[in-house]
């Protein structure tokens, strides 16, 4: 819509003042710069996570070794649930896109539908993360306290190398990072689930409707792109490498 | 639209009107600074006169603190802390950028106001509970934060480790989580602003220097502030939560804290990742009002306005890319020391070119030395000076010698400290009309100026020599150390300075008050400016404009324009047949 109004302007003529350079409202542009700066705190975290691990390079555990159990198995599946979770958040971005996609056309069952499926994922995954965080412990079947006590935020029994018969020590920054990050995006996946709640009451009152546009839904989905986004990140850096 | 029958409360304290807003940062952070300034001089008492009973310590500090008069270690410590703080954030952050961004952005780029007055509001009032709160922690049982303002691990992370280390620290945390946020809601603004709301006309090269410092300094604080709160989050965890992110083999009272595996120098790295591009969030406004100020009283277009827009832009991005520079004694890899010296002297050159701008726009122009002038060229020359000193503390090998001492001492407070001061009462001054519709005495502005600046130099030029002997900064006192004693009587000169400097600024506020009630009235354009702000009503309305938004014809800068009937050509004019807009006159 507004790109084919702005395909006819030259360059030259946005920036000449009396008008948004970039076709988009304050509000949504503000989103985005909420977004850049969140980032960056993001950023810090993941490279303060970066520091600890390189002053730890020869004993920093392998996620692949911790995160190894799956919930109501007892199988062997290192970084399955992660990647389950992960998942559901992606699917949940997608869902969320065509939200906004149903807005665009004022559709309000479809902008309902939706963003109802993209609430119920981010719910999921905050969900998950809470059983993940009881049971990150729970010893490598699944079970309660085989061999040693629960981590927590300041306790960790995951070392490079360990197996139920053979625990290593690692070194505590390991959970503290874990629990922070993990616990940081969570609350960011957590205020997303609220907010885009709270959206949606709105659509299904018609309050969008009576306003003209879906531009909120936009604006809650850049949001919820970006904390998805920064999920691959601290997935990536956190369980993977 | 007129504010006559607005309710108190919507038009002076919850009001959404930028113009408000900006009065609001103003008086907040004026009466924030002379708080930070009355501890100096309270501290600056015991350097200069070591372990001697004075009795206005005791009226300020009571017997707690200042038991006979004579100034409590501990309190030294804390007041050395929040004078800090409060000058660093509170006048030069939220002061400076809150007063001059609300004021000048929507005025000069043709607004009728800020994108979003709501959250404008809100950024104002976090700013307030953040002051609110910093006050409040003077008053706790502990005392105040006292680890410096930079607030290190462990003395920032371990509650026991010393008594501002608790509940005082605890509110400042709390405090500077306010400000945060007031930053961030007041920078979004800010920046949406410029970029949505420039009227007809007004393209990014047409816009006053003002609008390009304060636009550059507000995406600095939206990209540098959320690693302060990353730093203060993982600080806070440290404190309360049990963690060990900043600590590692930690002994209080011969007992061991259970506590390893951290590292303090996580925190320096983050800290200095925000510390850094913060000196700048400080000085680009203060550049942005120099330019605006020196052009027009030098009744001559700024010299290189496209140099100068280029060279907030360099240092915006080299900001953020020198935090090593506050760290070569942390054991860093020389190498890495290295590539920071080079980033560091990088700087010197966007600096260097605004200094010469400065003075090729001061070149042969029609001087008119009001206050607001004055001021301005004070700027520049605390400016250069402390410039200078900056080029030595850059390179590694020299500041190891001198890091910690007075030199580095002089040398921020020069730079960034008094710069930044002089632009915001040259700023002032210049405002003053636009945002109480009367005008400040001149006598009086003359008065201050004179004290003030020869005082600034008189408190910190001395210092230089301080540092270069060695002196450390800090300290309780020096009369431990012997090889001090000759260097006293220059403690003792600075004490001196400051106070008579102090009471200076009571002139400044005297001034201030009255003219805002009794000044007389402004007319409607008193410095023959050219930027938008002056074709607006005096008495301030709601949409600035009455009736239609003006259109922008040339930049800001046509003063003394050849074939031109006065010496100013305001931006709303058109241009003439044959006309060139901009530098290309």
């Amino acid at each position: 819509m507004a790109g084919e109004v702005t395909k006819n302007i030259d360059q030259k003529t946005l920036w000449e003042g009396g008008r948004s350079p970039f076709s988009v409202s304050y509000g949504k542009m503000m989103m985005w710069f909420f977004l850049i700066s969140d980032a960056l705190t993001f950023g810090s975290l993941l490279a303060s996570l970066g520091f600890m691990k390189h002053k730890y390079v020869d004993v920093w555990p392998i996620s692949e070794q911790v995160f190894t159990h799956f919930p109501f198995t007892h199988a062997h599946l290192p970084l399955m649930y992660v990647a389950f979770m992960t998942f559901i958040l992606i699917i949940s971005s997608v869902t969320m896109v065509l939200a906004v996609e149903a807005g665009h056309r004022m559709d309000r069952k479809g902008v309902t539908f939706w963003l109802f499926l993209t609430v119920v994922g981010g719910a999921i995954f905050v969900g998950s993360q809470a059983w993940e965080w009881m049971t990150f412990i729970a010893g490598p079947d699944g079970d309660i306290s085989t061999w040693a006590d629960n981590a927590t935020l300041t306790q960790n029994y995951y070392g490079r190398g360990f197996t139920a018969e053979l625990p290593v020590l690692g070194p505590v920054q390991y959970s503290q990072f874990f629990f922070f990050v993990t616990g940081f995006h969570g609350t960011h996946v957590l205020s997303g689930v609220i907010i885009n709640l709270i959206i949606l009451l709105g659509v299904i009152k018609g309050k969008y409707e009576k306003v003209g546009h879906y531009e909120m839904v936009e604006k809650v989905g850049l949001y919820w792109h970006f904390v998805d986004l920064v999920w691959v990140f601290v997935f990536t850096f956190y369980y993977l490498v | 639209m007129s504010g006559h029958s607005e309710p108190f409360i919507t038009k002076y304290l919850f009001s959404h009107d930028h113009k408000m807003i900006s009065r609001q940062f103003l008086i907040t952070g004026t009466i924030m600074a002379f708080i930070g300034m009355i501890m100096s001089l309270l501290f600056r008492l015991q350097l200069a006169w070591p372990g001697e009973s004075f009795s206005i310590l005791n009226v300020f500090l009571g017997d707690k603190w200042a038991p006979g008069g004579v100034l409590d270690p501990n309190m030294y410590l804390a007041l050395v802390t929040i004078h800090g703080t409060i000058m660093v954030f509170f006048l030069l952050t939220a002061g400076l950028s809150g007063t001059f961004a609300n004021l000048l952005i929507p005025l000069q780029i043709g607004a009728r106001d800020m994108a979003s007055g709501f959250l404008n509001m809100l950024s104002y009032w976090f700013f307030f509970g953040s002051s609110v709160v910093m006050i409040a922690s003077l008053f706790v049982e502990s005392g105040p934060a006292a680890g410096g303002w930079t607030v290190y691990p462990p003395l920032s992370a371990v509650p026991e480790a010393m008594p501002g280390s608790g509940a005082g620290m605890t509110l400042w945390l709390v405090s500077m989580s306010l400000f945060i946020i007031s930053s961030l809601l007041g920078g979004l603004n800010y920046i949406v602003t410029i970029i949505n709301l420039r009227t007809k006309g007004m393209n990014m090269t047409r816009l006053p220097l003002t609008v390009w410092a304060l636009f550059v300094t507000a995406i600095i604080g939206v990209l540098s502030f959320p690693v302060l709160f990353a730093a203060a989050l993982l600080l806070i965890f440290d404190r309360s939560f049990g963690t060990s992110f900043y600590l590692s083999d930690i002994y209080i009272a011969g007992e061991a804290l259970d506590r390893t595996g951290g590292s303090p120098l996580l925190y320096h790295h983050l800290f200095w990742f925000l510390g850094h591009p913060e000196v700048y969030i400080i000085i680009l406004p203060a550049f942005g009002i120099a330019s605006e100020v020196i052009s027009c009283n030098a009744r001559k277009p700024i010299f290189g306005y496209r140099a100068m827009i280029g060279s907030i832009l360099a240092i915006g991005f080299l900001s953020f890319i020198v935090w090593g520079h506050h760290m070569y004694v942390s054991g860093m890899n020389p190498f890495i020391g290295s590539v920071f010296v080079f980033t560091t002297l990088l700087i010197a050159i966007p600096s260097a070119v605004k200094a010469f701008n400065y003075l090729t726009t001061l070149w042969k122009g029609s001087i008119r030395f009001t206050p607001a002038m004055m001021f301005a060229i004070a700027m520049v020359s605390t400016f250069i000076t402390g410039g200078v000193t900056g080029i030595i503390l850059a390179d590694a090998a020299l500041d190891i010698n001198l890091h910690d001492t007075y030199f580095v001492v002089a040398h921020f407070h020069i730079v960034m400290g008094l710069s930044a001061v002089m632009a915001m009462f040259a700023g002032v001054y210049h405002w003053f009309p636009k945002m109480w519709g009367r005008m400040l005495n001149k006598k009086l502005g003359y008065l201050h100026f004179w004290i003030t600046f020869i005082c600034a130099y008189g408190v910190f030029f001395p210092q230089h020599f301080q540092g270069l002997a060695g002196v450390p900064r800090r300290y309780y006192t020096y009369s431990e150390f012997p090889l001090f004693d000759g260097l006293q009587d220059i403690s003792i000169l600075v004490t001196l300075f400051a106070i008579v400097g102090g009471l200076a600024q009571f002139i400044f506020a005297f001034n201030f008050v009255y003219s805002m009630f009794r000044g007389p009235r402004a007319p409607q354009n008193p410095w023959g400016a050219n930027s938008l702000e002056w074709t607006t009503p005096v008495e301030h309305i709601h949409g600035n404009w009455v009736g239609d938004l003006p259109v922008v014809h040339r930049w800001a800068y046509d003063y003394s324009k050849p074939g031109k009937e006065h010496d100013f050509v305001p931006q709303t004019v058109p241009l003439e047949e044959g006309e060139v807009d901009g530098e290309g006159h």
